[in-house]
């Protein structure tokens, strides 16, 4: 049985210490009502032969006590949790940036150096980081309890969280807004590293970085992903893990889908196409260079190798 | 004390027993007919969510899913989430206890539009039936918060249907309102002032005055969400310039008072019935009568405190939680005032009492956690976490099913005119208690451990807390199942229950149970204080039986 | 149930539901009841214009730029003859007052008329807008560039929110009927119109919800 949860950021010490002070005062209070309750059912239940006395006609200086009194506990508490709150959501200068995108159903990261990742995130111990959030379709939310951090990610906006990861390990990641049929495996984990590892981690995965990301950017310049990515109104089969995967076309027939057959797709789309799917995509055929092509194709690619990671 | 005193008469002299045909209880408009008619439509949808439930406590038992299928968890939720607020807490007490007991109460014949009010039963009707189709033949798989853009553009369920079952379910919900408001201004009977007005009166009049002004507001986000849905383009499209955060504001701007509307009428069943168990004056009339205002006002003002985490200003979040402690007082004025109910009473246990200790076991459990989720930094962590869900089942279910049970048992022997078997209704009381802490005390180390809202599938170290929290799902469906079974029993072999079975003082146990349609023989005249106990003469063997 | 009540002054009688002390008595709740449901009216379309005005807020440049589109003298014209209307309502009110019920008769149906003259020319202007491209979901909309999203939303307002009123108003039409109907039958005099002054005071409201999106549609966007 697993009650604890690591205390491995900046902030969650003080979260925590806010959290036992309202355990604190919640049992104080959970103790005097059930204390109470438990006394008057015993003293006063209707066979007791107790003598009562007389019941107590004026009420109002009782009542305006026990409200007076709750009311300055519950500023307190007010008070305390905004500050830190504040605190959270407002980042401090000199942060290290980290760019994070929710799509169904996965987290795509990137980092300054052009590295990406799908459902972890690296860190770095004792520095500033700041996660600048969006999304690509419905709204999600980032959050790690081990850092006590969450806040939504909307499409269309930038939302931004930060926090000083505190003991290196590795921890949950969740999206706990719900975003469609596999929300519950939008998950992934969080790998806060000494600044030495972090550095040669940084390193060995920093040179897949470049065609890739230019494909990535084409394929959102010249629209791919507005029907690929399964948003949009028209349906268009996803590529997630399509390259070197069998797959059925509409004449009955199946085709592996080697570097030829993606390059055909893309400048020839009517030609083979895949089962259940209208053939409504536009030839690409003398709109886009070779090297483009070859960018594209290799995001395609970097599409099907991350999903078997 | 009374001005009217009423012989034990005959079933067929009361309003059960007018007439007999299915058309003359369709076609009813007598509150009392059209309670038992709610009654029994929203017992079928408390069942129904309750099914939903089960199945998905049953699923959370492996960490992999039991159902197999993240799509059927999605739309389990969405249906026991839908069901239970929209066609059970909402409506439930108003429409069953309230529309029978607020003209008894009062001294009135009926409430002030009878046509209204079967309307209003045939919209929650149609509503809910539209709402079950979309529910079972397409499935609705977006959460009961229906949050663009997965409602309006990605979900492939029947999200129009069970939106527009809504948008009806929500006018029943105004008529009732409206209905109440005007009945309590325009009925009550001469010398009924409204000093003299019990607190289920007043929490009624309350929660009306939320009905009406909150649920249109509802009513309109839904109506543009549909557009939306319809044509996909609308307010709530980022990609035209419209704002997701938005549809959340309006969301919440309803759906947070709904929580009052949900948890006020069962202060006011509670506060009847430790002052008629504990034989003694309710503590601080007033103030609790003040509470139930102050509570129904500042309602308004807290609906950011859903959205510290969801990307609205800063700064309305620290106003939202300043104003969520402030709405806290008076819910913490009432739990003191019921204990100071008791202290110097003449305690017994009868089942209804039961079940008020322990609603206000259960709420205090509930509101202090809402303190938590209240604190800024706090509820960034606990947030969308299993912390939530038990919090708000800890005041909606823990609190208010168990203040509608305790009414329930309360007024069974007025709507029915028979006692319900009182061993089986403790040890109802006793296990509902009992299972329910068992399900979701655990949940509240879940959600502080961090385990997600809405996973159909989680990582394993939360097995062991999910598994003891569906055992006592178990145990607590067990409870919910025993007054199924012994309540329609009592109606054929319960004993018959005189006026007044619990020595109360309210109006409505000045005429004969079941009331005639009429409600009284003749027009009351009021002449005394609520909650007017005086020391009982004998302490012991009371004859309930008459 | 109803137990017939003898009206002061008239042979007439009318059914006083049993609740009820006194036909005035009722007629006090009903009176009561309208206004609470005018509130709830209230909050309804409050919503919506919050709505509206958060989005112009947010992208004021592509509201006026759909606004430009509209058919103002057509909306200028019915709000006149809603206005009228009222009036018309209104004074139908101070003649039942005063025991005129063939007054009343002929103002309600003066009222009704306008309400359904408004009607026409409002279908006359949707169908104007269609052809002009100005449906939301219409391939070839209006407005192109980077103003579309904006326009887009305000058409969108505009069509959702014209409908909603249509709708009003013709239920609207349906109670006026209802009211001339029994009116026609001679159940109203000086000491008994409850009905009418209920039904007149929701045909007001109808009148007070396009006095707002006169303005939110036609004027705002033109404004130099």
């Amino acid at each position: 049985m697993n009650f604890h949860l690591p205390i491995a950021s900046n902030f969650a010490p003080t979260v925590d210490h806010i959290l036992i002070c309202l355990l604190v005062i919640s049992s104080a209070m959970m103790l005097l009502v059930f204390g109470l309750l438990w006394t008057f059912m015993v003293k006063y239940r209707a066979g007791s032969p107790i003598d009562r006395g007389a019941i107590a006609e004026r009420t109002w200086r009782v009542e305006v006590a026990w409200t007076t009194a709750t009311f300055f506990v519950f500023i307190g508490l007010f008070y305390w949790g905004a500050d830190v709150y504040l605190d959270e959501y407002q980042p401090p200068p000199g942060t290290m940036k980290i760019s994070v995108v929710g799509k169904r159903w996965m987290w795509k990261i990137e980092y300054p150096g052009g590295q990406r990742e799908i459902d972890e995130l690296h860190v770095p111990v004792g520095r500033k980081v700041q996660l600048v959030m969006t999304s690509e379709d419905v709204i999600h939310d980032f959050a790690i309890p081990a850092f006590r951090v969450r806040h939504d990610v909307l499409p269309g906006r930038y939302e931004t969280i930060w926090f000083i990861a505190d003991v290196p390990g590795t921890y949950d990641l969740y999206c706990t807004r719900l975003c469609g049929a596999e929300h519950s495996r939008m998950r992934g984990t969080v790998v806060a590293m000494q600044p030495a590892d972090y550095q040669r981690w940084l390193e060995q995965n920093g040179s897949s970085g470049t065609l890739v990301a230019a494909g990535q950017d084409l394929f959102i310049s010249l629209g791919c992903s507005g029907c690929h990515n399964g948003g949009g109104t028209v349906r268009a089969p996803s590529l997630y893990g399509v390259y070197g995967s069998p797959v059925p076309l509409s004449d009955g027939t199946t085709v592996m889908a080697d570097e030829g057959y993606l390059r055909d797709s893309i400048l020839y789309p009517k030609k083979q196409v895949v089962a259940s799917f209208v053939p409504v995509m536009p030839s690409f055929d003398g709109k886009i260079s070779d090297a483009d092509l070859e960018k594209l194709i290799a995001y395609i690619k970097s599409l099907g190798a991350e999903t078997s990671q | 004390m009374s001005s009217t005193v009423i012989d034990r008469r005959e079933i067929a002299e009361s309003y059960l027993g007018e007439k007999f045909t299915l058309r003359s209880w369709l076609l009813t408009t007598d509150h009392k007919r059209i309670a038992v008619l709610f009654l029994i439509t929203i017992t079928g949808f408390f069942f129904v969510g309750g099914i939903a439930a089960a199945f998905m406590r049953w699923n959370l038992l492996v960490p992999e899913g039991m159902l197999r299928s993240d799509e059927t968890y999605n739309r389990l939720f969405t249906m026991h989430g839908v069901i239970m607020v929209w066609f059970f807490l909402v409506p439930s007490i108003p429409v069953t206890l309230g529309n029978f007991c607020i003209p008894l109460m009062i001294g009135a014949r009926d409430l002030a539009f009878p046509k209204i009010n079967l309307m209003s039963w045939y919209l929650f009707v149609t509503g809910g039936i539209i709402e079950l189709y979309a529910m079972f033949v397409g499935g609705v798989d977006v959460g009961w918060t229906f949050y663009p853009t997965l409602s309006t553009n990605y979900s492939n369920g029947f999200i129009l249907l069970s939106v527009l079952g809504v948008f009806m379910s929500g006018f029943s919900s105004i008529a009732t309102g409206l209905n109440f408001i005007v009945t309590i201004h325009t009925l009550r009977a001469p010398g009924m002032t409204w000093t003299r007005l019990p607190v289920f009166i007043w929490s009624h009049y309350s929660v009306s005055v939320l009905y009406v002004l909150a649920t249109p507001v509802l009513a309109m986000t839904l109506a543009l969400l549909f557009f939306e849905r319809l044509f996909g383009v609308g307010p709530f499209d980022p990609q035209l310039g419209g704002d997701l955060i938005l549809f959340q504001h309006l969301f919440w701007f309803y759906s947070h008072p709904a929580v009052y509307i949900m948890i006020l009428p069962g202060f006011g069943v509670i506060s009847e019935i430790i002052p008629c168990f504990s034989h003694k004056r309710l503590f601080g009339y007033e103030f609790v009568v003040w509470a139930s205002i102050a509570i129904a006002v500042i309602s308004f003002f807290v609906w950011g405190h859903h959205m510290f985490v969801s990307g609205q200003s800063l700064y309305a979040s620290v106003v939202f939680s300043l104003m969520s402690y402030a709405v806290a007082v008076p819910s913490a004025i009432k739990v003191f005032n019921w204990v100071g109910t008791m202290h110097k009473g003449f305690i017994r246990f009868d089942a209804p009492m039961l079940y008020a200790i322990g609603f206000i076991g259960l709420f205090t459990s509930g509101g202090l956690t809402g303190l938590w989720l209240a604190c800024l930094a706090a509820d960034v962590h606990l947030s969308q976490t299993y912390f939530v869900v038990a919090h708000f089942h800890y005041v909606m279910v823990g609190g208010m099913v168990s203040a509608f049970f305790g009414g329930l048992h309360f007024w069974w022997p007025k709507i029915t005119g028979r006692l319900y078997p009182e061993m089986w209704g403790r040890a109802a009381a006793l296990i509902i208690f009992i299972g329910f802490n068992m399900t979701f005390a655990p949940q509240y180390i879940l959600g502080y451990t961090g385990m997600p809202r809405r996973y159909a599938s989680y990582p394993p170290k939360f097995q062991v807390l999910n598994v003891m929290s569906s055992a006592g799902a178990s145990v607590l469906a067990l409870g919910y199942l025993l007054p199924l079974f012994y309540l329609p029993w009592s109606l054929f072999r319960g004993p018959r229950a005189t006026a007044n079975p619990w020595d109360a003082t309210g109006l409505e146990w000045q005429t004969s149970s079941p009331p005639p349609t009429t409600n009284f023989y003749a027009t009351p005249v009021v002449t005394w204080e609520p909650y007017d106990y005086k020391p009982p003469e004998r302490l012991e063997q009371r004859d309930y039986h008459g | 149930m109803a137990e017939p009540a003898q009206l002061p002054g008239s042979a007439l009688t009318v059914p006083q539901e049993f609740q009820y002390s006194s036909l005035f008595h009722q007629g006090e709740a009903a009176i009561a009841g309208i206004w609470l449901f005018m509130a709830q009216e209230c909050l309804f379309f409050g919503a919506l214009f919050l709505t509206w005005i958060y989005c112009r807020y947010w992208n004021i440049a592509g509201f006026d730029a759909g606004s430009a589109e509209t058919q103002v003298w057509i909306g200028s014209i019915n709000t006149g003859i809603l206005l009228t209307s009222s009036f018309a309502y209104a004074s139908a009110l101070l003649f039942i007052r005063a025991g005129g019920e063939r007054g009343m008769t002929i103002l309600l149906g003066v009222a009704a008329f306008l309400g359904i003259a408004f009607l026409c020319l409002k279908g006359y202007e949707w169908h104007l807008d269609f052809d002009d491209h100005t449906w939301v979901l219409d391939p070839d909309f209006k407005v192109k560039g980077a103003l579309q999203g904006g326009a887009k939303l305000f058409w969108s307002f505009y069509w959702f929110g014209t409908v909603l009123h249509a709708a009003h108003l013709t239920v609207g039409i349906g109670l006026v009927a209802y009211v001339i109907e029994r009116a026609r039958r001679g159940h109203f005099s000086a000491a008994y119109h409850t009905p009418v002054e209920v039904i007149g005071i929701y045909w007001s409201f109808v009148d007070i919800v396009w006095i707002i999106l006169w303005p939110f549609i036609y004027l705002i966007g033109r404004a130099p």
